[in-house]
């Protein structure tokens, strides 16, 4: 017997799994980014009838809000020659899909069985929000990689600053390196000229 | 059929399928490649999700929390780096970054 959540999942689901065939198939790049988004939202969705709400909101805020732009943000800017990035797209197909196929085929004798098909939903034992239950125990057993994720932010704020910021130059300081390489015919000129007569 | 736990692995193993069919038909686009990988990465967090709810078990969402903070970092990192190959070699084909065999 089907209950109504259960319609909710199969919806969510086939977005999902059109907009990610859309994302690998997509002509252009922002259609593809596009696609990722929808697919992110039919995500969320399938989380929050997996009562994890807190996540789905945070990946409808922290992917679709901030990744996604920036995905977007690179591929408008980035002038492509879409041509020759699509030559011999299908070349491969056949093998792909054999690789594929094969994937899905193993995953489904795999999770077909009795202990996934008959496996009860067994309660997270309280009547807290789950961003309540969820902010008890990453504050408590699990605040040292809480922090090390905030040092993993961090260094990727560093680095992508670092590396698209190198050999940019907006101050007017004088690089050692020239100080030090500078000779004196880069600096005088000795101009002969007559001395006027009085 | 009423969805099981074995409903959102086949889901999330047919995401992963369809992210490897993506990278290997793309193999040109490193964008792509990276949006791949971000497929990828949400068909591993569904799993987690799935087996959290079904065992009753919130650590498996606390992973997720991780996974997703590392993936910010490591998307954040990777479009930088391709924002820096499109500036020295003026393409983002994959074919085209061959400076060290020369």
């Amino acid at each position: 017997m089907m209950q109504f959540s259960d319609y909710i999942f199969y919806f969510f689901s086939s977005i999902l799994i059109l907009a990610s065939l859309k994302v690998i198939t997509a002509n252009n790049p922002v259609y593809s980014a596009l696609s990722l988004v929808l697919a992110f939202f039919s995500a969320a969705g399938i989380w929050l009838l997996l009562h994890a709400e807190f996540l789905a909101i945070a990946l409808v805020l922290v992917y679709v809000g901030a990744v996604m732009v920036l995905f977007l943000f690179v591929v408008m800017m980035l002038d492509i020659n879409l041509e020759s990035l699509k030559k011999g797209f299908w070349s491969y197909f056949p093998f792909a899909i054999l690789i594929a196929g094969v994937f899905i085929v193993e995953i489904y004798l795999v999770v077909s069985d009795k202990f996934f098909l008959e496996s009860q939903i067994e309660s997270f034992g309280t009547s807290k929000s789950n961003t309540h239950a969820i902010g008890n125990i990453l504050y408590t057993d699990y605040l040292l990689p809480f922090q090390i994720a905030a040092i993993i932010l961090l260094v990727a704020i560093i680095s992508a600053i670092a590396l698209t910021m190198f050999g940019h130059k907006s101050h007017k300081a004088i690089d050692p390196k020239d100080q030090i390489k500078v000779r004196r015919d880069d600096r005088i000129r000795i101009v002969k000229m007559k001395s006027e007569k009085r | 059929m009423p969805v099981t736990l074995s409903h959102y692995l086949l889901l999330a193993g047919i995401l992963f399928a369809i992210s490897i069919l993506g990278i290997f038909l793309n193999r040109k686009n490193i964008i792509l490649i990276l949006m791949a990988i971000e497929l990828m990465l949400l068909a591993v967090n569904i799993n987690f999700i799935a087996f959290s709810y079904y065992l009753g078990d919130l650590a498996g969402q606390i992973f997720v929390f991780f996974i997703l903070t590392v993936a910010a970092a490591e998307s954040a990192i990777g479009l930088a780096i391709i924002i820096l190959i499109f500036r020295n070699y003026k393409s983002i084909n994959v074919a085209d970054l061959n400076r060290l065999k020369q």
